[in-house]
């Protein structure tokens, strides 16, 4: 029989995180650090909007694009609040979480052979959408010494005439190194000088911890070649709901678009209602997850610093991003061995591409309690070393 | 009043039992600075007191709370001041307020039990002046005080690692 997977299926690797993901499986006790969503459950008067929604037999498609009214609360909000103007009628369309949206964005722009710029440490999801797009991922590293920050000098080396796009996301996962509107200036230049198309992913903007969130397409004349990415999973604790969103100037949204309805038609109606409720009336709810998360960024950064695994303050996100090069281990054994003798699950910071060795990702998306235990077995386990 | 002091008293009414350096680290405040403004906060009574959100049916000492609507005429020059101040020095009224409606002031008071709360109520607070009706209603139980449910809420299952 032949191999009936594609070459292109083959040619993406596995999940780095699945290994550690069956072995905490197998294991009881553990203070989990792996998981990359919020620890509170959606507000209710989302679900309530959602199941009344349920109730009244709101089970069908929606448009494209998505409900209309969602669009149209979603332009004035972003304009609102990130002073960002897309027309609801042909400049967004609503997605299954922003993991499609990142898809219908990346293969909307990919020719075959086109590379792709990957700031990283990044989501793991990048890379491969691009190689199963056609196009060749290239990373590009962003270190700790910069904060994290995407350098300019780094970026210019690695654009060549195939480039065709950058990808961003911040505030990021997995560092929580964020851009303010100075730094995305820095690089403005260089992605308007050699035509590129950013794709910005903000699904973690509303967490942003110093000062306001500086949306790329705002800055300079970025917005004519951006695609905003946003959604509602980490803002309003949703992320179940599987609601996202893509922005951007027509002519890439109809293309974005068009994929979409081929691939995925709508997203879910129940969820894209609870959407509307989460603008309409969540904006305390938020606040106060947003507020708890930084009262723990603050905790536990002090706490990591504190038995000997030097962290830089995340200014986004939930999560820290610690160096481990003092223990002489590598990422991957490093988190292995914590989670084999002593029961705390964190991700190997090499899962997330360059840069990302030599840290592990701890997402303090977790009760203030279960971070002060988690901190007690890291120092133990530090002790041991 | 700032920003810095808003946050403080958020911590503190969630959990008054934080040591000052866990605040200190939580709020990027100095030790000394979280104490010099949580004492201000004490010294102006922003901060009246520190206490406990009891679940006290579970608690089982059997105490009966109930709500108490009162109509009441208001005087010349005081409204319903000076009656409410009188009403408020009982130590079985544990919260009172003035309402809209067909009531004017509702009252919380607890007992050690059912008798205790009714003679409190046609003794004490149904006789005094300006006292024209009261509507008595027995608590039968609580499901959330305070921003706080009393329901055991089980653990919602997440990936125990996701991206």
């Amino acid at each position: 029989m032949r191999n009936f997977v594609s070459a292109r299926a083959q040619e993406i690797p596995p999940s780095g995180i699945r290994k550690f993901f069956d072995l905490v499986l197998t294991m009881e006790d553990v203070i989990s650090l792996g998981v990359g969503e919020p620890d509170f459950n959606t507000p209710w008067n989302i679900c309530e909007s959602g199941i009344y929604s349920i109730e009244q037999g709101v089970t069908s498609y929606t448009s494209n694009r998505g409900l209309q009214t969602l669009r149209d609360a979603l332009s004035h909000y972003l304009a609102e609040h990130y002073r960002l103007k897309y027309s609801a009628d042909d400049e967004m369309v609503i997605t299954t979480g922003v993991s499609e949206a990142l898809d219908i964005a990346i293969r909307a722009i990919t020719d075959p052979g086109d590379e792709v710029l990957v700031a990283q440490p990044s989501y793991v999801s990048y890379a491969p959408c691009v190689t199963l797009a056609g196009g060749k991922p290239v990373p590009i590293r962003c270190t700790e010494k910069d904060h994290f920050k995407l350098n300019p000098d780094v970026l210019a080396e690695q654009v060549t005439a195939k480039t065709k796009a950058l990808i961003i996301n911040f505030p990021n996962n997995p560092t929580g190194g964020g851009m303010n509107e100075s730094d995305l200036k820095a690089v403005a230049d260089i992605i308007i000088d050699h035509d590129l198309v950013l794709i910005s992913d903000e699904v973690y903007a509303e967490l942003t911890y110093e000062g306001s969130h500086c949306s790329a397409a705002t800055v300079g004349d970025l917005r004519e070649r951006t695609i905003t990415l946003n959604g509602f999973s980490k803002a309003y604790a949703m992320t179940g709901w599987r609601i996202g969103y893509l922005c951007a100037p027509k002519d890439l949204c109809d293309a974005a678009l068009k994929i979409h309805q081929y691939v995925m038609l709508c997203a879910p109606v129940m969820g894209q209602v609870a959407a509307l409720e989460a603008l309409r009336s969540a904006e305390e709810d938020k606040n106060s997850m947003v507020n708890e998360y930084r009262l723990r960024r603050n905790l536990f950064v002090a706490g990591l610093n504190r038995i000997g695994l030097p962290c830089h303050v995340p200014e986004g996100a939930f999560y820290a991003f610690p160096s481990i090069e003092k223990t002489g281990l590598s990422d991957v054994e490093f988190a292995e061995r914590l989670l084999k003798e002593q029961k705390v699950a964190v991700v190997p910071g090499s899962v997330f591409g360059a840069g990302g060795e030599g840290h592990v990702r701890c997402a303090y998306a977790v009760s203030r309690k279960g971070l002060a235990g988690a901190l007690e077995r890291m120092d133990t386990f530090l002790q041991s070393l | 009043m700032d920003d810095k002091d808003l946050e403080l008293l958020r911590i503190l009414e969630e959990n008054s039992r934080l040591s000052t350096e866990e605040i200190a680290t939580m709020t990027s405040l100095a030790k000394a600075e979280v104490e010099r403004r949580i004492g201000a906060l004490e010294a102006t009574q922003v901060i009246k007191r520190y206490s406990t959100v009891v679940n006290w049916e579970k608690a089982g000492n059997g105490e009966v709370s109930a709500i108490i609507e009162l109509k009441v005429s208001p005087e010349r020059d005081f409204g319903y001041d000076r009656i409410a101040e009188r009403l408020s020095r009982f130590r079985q009224v544990k919260s009172l307020r003035l309402i809209t409606g067909t009531y004017d002031l509702q009252l919380i008071v607890t007992g050690k039990n059912m008798q205790d709360v009714s003679r409190f109520v046609s003794e004490h607070v149904a006789p005094m002046d300006r006292i024209r009706e009261t509507a008595t209603h027995i608590i039968m139980k609580s499901y959330k005080e305070n921003g706080n449910t009393f329901f055991e809420q089980p653990e919602t299952e997440r990936l125990p690692i996701s991206p």
